[in-house]
């Protein structure tokens, strides 16, 4: 498993893994907006937690197509499946190497895109725990989604209607939690809601992926 | 404890393509399944290797011990030859031992990034990776794709003397003559009546 892990990641800092993608289009997302609603600090202050984390669950979703694609068109993914590897362990393992490519440099630089947005300084610290605790689970709900679409032509596309909903409850509580950090309020509340879908999501769905992936290989 | 194939019907979605299938395969030995195109060799071999259910009938191989390699290589491109093979390796909890370089002729395309490779290159990496993970039951589907005569040899030679002599089996579907003293399997016999009930999923599509 630790192989599958660390190929991937030497997979996505080479030539044309994609690493770095999701990041710059976070960043240019968030650079937008102010061009889009005017520059008004206090607009800007009140949107900055909704913005910086829709932005977030967008770039996430940007690269989840790659996730099983790139090993189903090369062959690499009926090797896996009859490999000692079990295909639950190949799922955990692709979300969590997704998350490492993408939620956590998205993590790491939305403090510094909140400051362009004016956000206020109570919510630098519940932006970032937010992150860090949501966006695992945007990478492993996408690579369920994205299990269920391996080998589908333009499978992109419908990948991101099936994941985007599922996104929802993750997006509200994360949301909510620097919303409130802003507003000087107590934010454990939503935290602990975004770290129950994390950890519900990594308890379940890697056997949903892995079903999903039997029955595409088939 | 060799392969025992009884009374496998398989079928490609949903539709069966051969029906009624027996053979053994005993230690030691290899079988080649022979067939026009299109009469289910893939499938069949798909299905041994457990990556589709059989429609009907048993499959048994003493457990975990199976490989299959098709047309795809599973290669990536951005990795070098080694550390593709070291990845199989890993995962299979092995280690790469030297003699496959030379037994596949990749001594010199070592630091070679696989997408720089030509055809038959990767080819010979797809067909190294099963020196490497250390598998008894191999399940190969057309090796020898693109394969120039010299390769075809060299990989005969590696299947006879360093897989089968050393207690592996293998199942390969091949249309040309590999050199080896493995008895064939005709599969036109055991073609599947269009009719023939099976996985029906059609109620469903």
């Amino acid at each position: 498993m630790i192989a599958l892990l660390k190929r991937d990641l030497a997979l996505a800092v080479r030539a044309g893994g994609g690493f770095g993608l999701g990041l710059a289009f976070f960043l240019i997302v968030v650079v937008l907006v102010p061009f889009g609603v005017g520059p008004e600090a206090a607009v800007l202050s009140r949107i900055a937690p909704g913005i910086l984390w829709v932005a977030a669950l967008l770039a996430a979703l940007l690269s989840l197509d790659r996730i099983f694609a790139l090993d189903f068109e090369d062959g690499s993914l009926p090797l896996l499946a009859t490999s000692p590897l079990p295909l639950e362990g190949v799922a955990l393992i692709k979300g969590a190497a997704h998350w490492i490519t993408t939620g956590l440099p998205l993590t790491l630089a939305a403090p510094a895109l909140g400051f362009l947005l004016n956000m206020a300084p109570g919510a630098y610290l519940w932006l970032l725990l937010s992150l860090a605790l949501g966006t695992p689970a945007l990478s492993m709900i996408g690579t369920f989604g994205a299990a269920l679409t391996v080998g589908l032509r333009r499978g992109g596309l419908l990948m991101s209607l099936l994941v985007l909903p599922l996104y929802v409850p993750t997006l509200i509580f994360g949301a909510e939690a620097v919303q409130r950090g802003a507003a000087g309020l107590p934010a454990t509340t939503p935290l602990l809601m975004v770290a129950g879908i994390t950890l519900g999501c990594y308890a379940l769905l890697p056997f949903a992926a892995a079903a999903a992936l039997r029955v595409n290989l088939r | 404890m060799g392969l025992i194939v009884s009374d496998v019907t398989v079928a490609r979605s949903g539709a069966p393509l051969l029906a009624g299938l027996s053979f053994t395969v005993a230690e030691g030995t290899a079988l080649v399944l022979r067939g026009p195109n299109g009469i289910g060799k893939t499938t069949l071999l798909r299905t041994l290797a457990g990556l589709q259910p059989p429609v009907a009938g048993t499959v048994t191989f003493p457990d975990d011990s199976a490989a299959y390699a098709s047309h795809a290589d599973g290669i990536k491109a951005q990795l070098t030859v080694v550390e593709n093979l070291r990845f199989w390796a890993e995962v299979h909890g092995s280690t790469v031992p030297d003699t496959v370089y030379q037994a596949f002729e990749l001594t010199d395309l070592k630091d070679r990034l696989a997408g720089t490779l030509s055809a038959g290159q990767k080819r010979r990496l797809g067909l190294a990776r099963l020196g490497v993970i250390g598998r008894k039951v191999l399940f190969l589907d057309e090796p020898t794709v693109s394969l120039d005569a010299f390769s075809v040899k060299g990989f005969a030679r590696w299947l006879r003397e360093e897989h089968l002599a050393r207690g592996g089996l293998a199942v390969i579907a091949t249309h040309i003559d590999l050199g080896l003293e493995a008895p064939e399997l005709e599969l036109s016999p055991f073609r599947a009546a269009p009719d023939a009930a099976g996985g029906s999923d059609e109620a469903f599509l």
